[in-house]
């Protein structure tokens, strides 16, 4: 099952190419562009690690996408995205958030129910890549 | 790939107008600047407008379709100091990127401090940060010899010339970089290093300024600046240069900069304690040969 979200979530995933124009509109707003990964991914996993500082001070994209194939090398069958923040109002607000880099197989969640009081039904769910420890999830 | 021969069976282009381009590009502002805005230095100029017309000829082969690869722009600059490699290097960055061969155009200036950590594992992040920002732009290394140090056998040095390379090579339409120097160093920095001597196509040689010429780019600084000489003022400046070139640490158009300063700060001082009544512009703006003449170099001493 595909993982989508974030921004272009139901578009198909990006070429370098497309990634470095992304990259430079970010850039060009003033954003700091940030790259993360994880293996982790339940929808309300909301912080992945930090690869790098987040860039401040780079004029071009090139560079993002240098770092991105960086982290590719190691954490190439991790889920990375690319987030951009934005300063401007004081505090730092992510603009902009997408997925550059997917597992080659992406197993997908698994739903349970529990019958609780009443004969109410909770759900919840769990990606099935989870049940082994973070760090061997994806090979 | 595929999408790129699409294009081309689109729009056919069979021929090109090179002198629109030139003028489209905006070089031909570029290089008037360089020829106006800088004294002598011809080799240099000459150097440049080649490697101009070099890129702009690319471009319109490219656009016919004759495919070549994106030329290697690295470049090295050898002079002595204040020489004008810096000054030339920005222009440069414009160059190119008016030229459409640099995305950004602006120009990150480092020495070896800025590339080489002080401990293990410190050089190579520290690298890279300096690379990043470079990228899309031009990447000017001052005294690059100094990177390699033979002597010191643990020297992180290597390891930043490695990075260095190996962005290079692999990012060439990400950056360009350029090396600068004085010439004998740089000579044995190349011949230790040979990776980058193949990988730098431009060897560009920056030559000393004349008498002349100094004091030409004196009176540039000094009107840049608002100020004047007179007759004898410029005398005593031609006088002066003539001295100082032949003393040690002679920094060219740099020395020229620092013997206005001085001079500045001397007129400063003679026209405050002269001052009785209001005294006008013209007055505030001259510099006398006394101004000049007060320096140590006159009486035998260097001026720093």
């Amino acid at each position: 099952m595909r993982v989508t979200q974030g921004t272009f979530s139901f578009l198909p995933d990006f070429t370098d190419q497309q990634i470095h124009e992304q990259v430079q509109y970010c850039i060009d707003n003033g954003w700091a562009v940030s790259i993360e990964y994880t293996d982790d991914p339940h929808p309300r996993n909301t912080y992945w690690e930090m690869w790098g500082h987040p860039m401040f001070d780079n004029p071009d994209a090139a560079a993002v996408v240098y770092e991105l194939n960086e982290c590719r090398k190691i954490y190439g069958s991790y889920y990375i995205r690319i987030i951009a923040f934005d300063s401007s109002p004081g505090w730092e607000s992510i603009r902009l958030s997408f997925i550059v880099n997917r597992p080659p197989e992406e197993p997908g969640f698994k739903l349970s129910r529990t019958e609780v009081k009443g004969r109410n039904i909770q759900y919840s769910i769990t990606p099935y890549s989870s049940d082994n420890p973070q760090g061997s999830r994806y090979k | 790939m595929e999408n790129e021969g699409q294009e081309q069976e689109s729009e056919i282009v069979t021929e090109v107008n090179l002198k629109e381009d030139f003028q489209a590009s905006g070089v031909a502002d570029i290089l008037a600047e360089l020829d106006n805005s800088l004294i002598g230095l011809t080799p240099v100029k000459t150097r440049i407008k080649e490697t101009a017309s070099l890129l702009l000829v690319d471009k319109a082969r490219e656009k016919l379709g004759l495919v070549n690869e994106s030329p290697t722009l690295h470049m090295s600059f050898s002079g002595n100091p204040g020489t004008g490699k810096t000054t030339v290097a920005l222009k440069m960055a414009n160059l190119l990127f008016r030229l459409g061969y640099v995305r950004k155009g602006h120009l990150v200036t480092v020495t070896r401090d800025d590339l080489v950590g002080q401990y293990i594992g410190h050089t190579a992040p520290k690298t890279k940060e300096v690379l990043k920002k470079a990228m899309g732009g031009v990447l000017f290394i001052d005294e690059a010899y100094y990177l390699y140090r033979p002597e010191n056998e643990r020297d992180y040095g290597q390891e930043a010339i490695e990075i260095l390379l190996q962005v290079m090579e692999n990012n060439r339409d990400d950056l360009v970089v350029i090396l600068a120097g004085y010439k004998d160093k740089m000579d044995k920095f190349f011949e230790s290093n040979p990776g980058f001597r193949s990988r730098i196509a431009h060897h560009i040689e920056f030559p000393d300024y004349s008498n002349n010429e100094l004091l030409e780019i004196a009176e540039v600084m000094v009107a840049s600046m608002n100020y004047h000489f007179n007759k004898e003022s410029k005398k005593a400046m031609a006088e002066y240069i003539k001295i100082r070139k032949k003393q040690p640490h002679f920094a060219n158009a740099r020395s020229i900069r620092n013997a206005i300063d001085r001079a500045r700060l001397r007129q400063a001082n003679r026209v405050f304690n002269n001052s009785k009544g209001p005294i006008g512009a013209s007055f505030l703006s001259q510099i006398e040969d006394i101004d000049i003449r007060q320096s140590r170099v006159f009486s035998g001493g260097i001026d720093k």
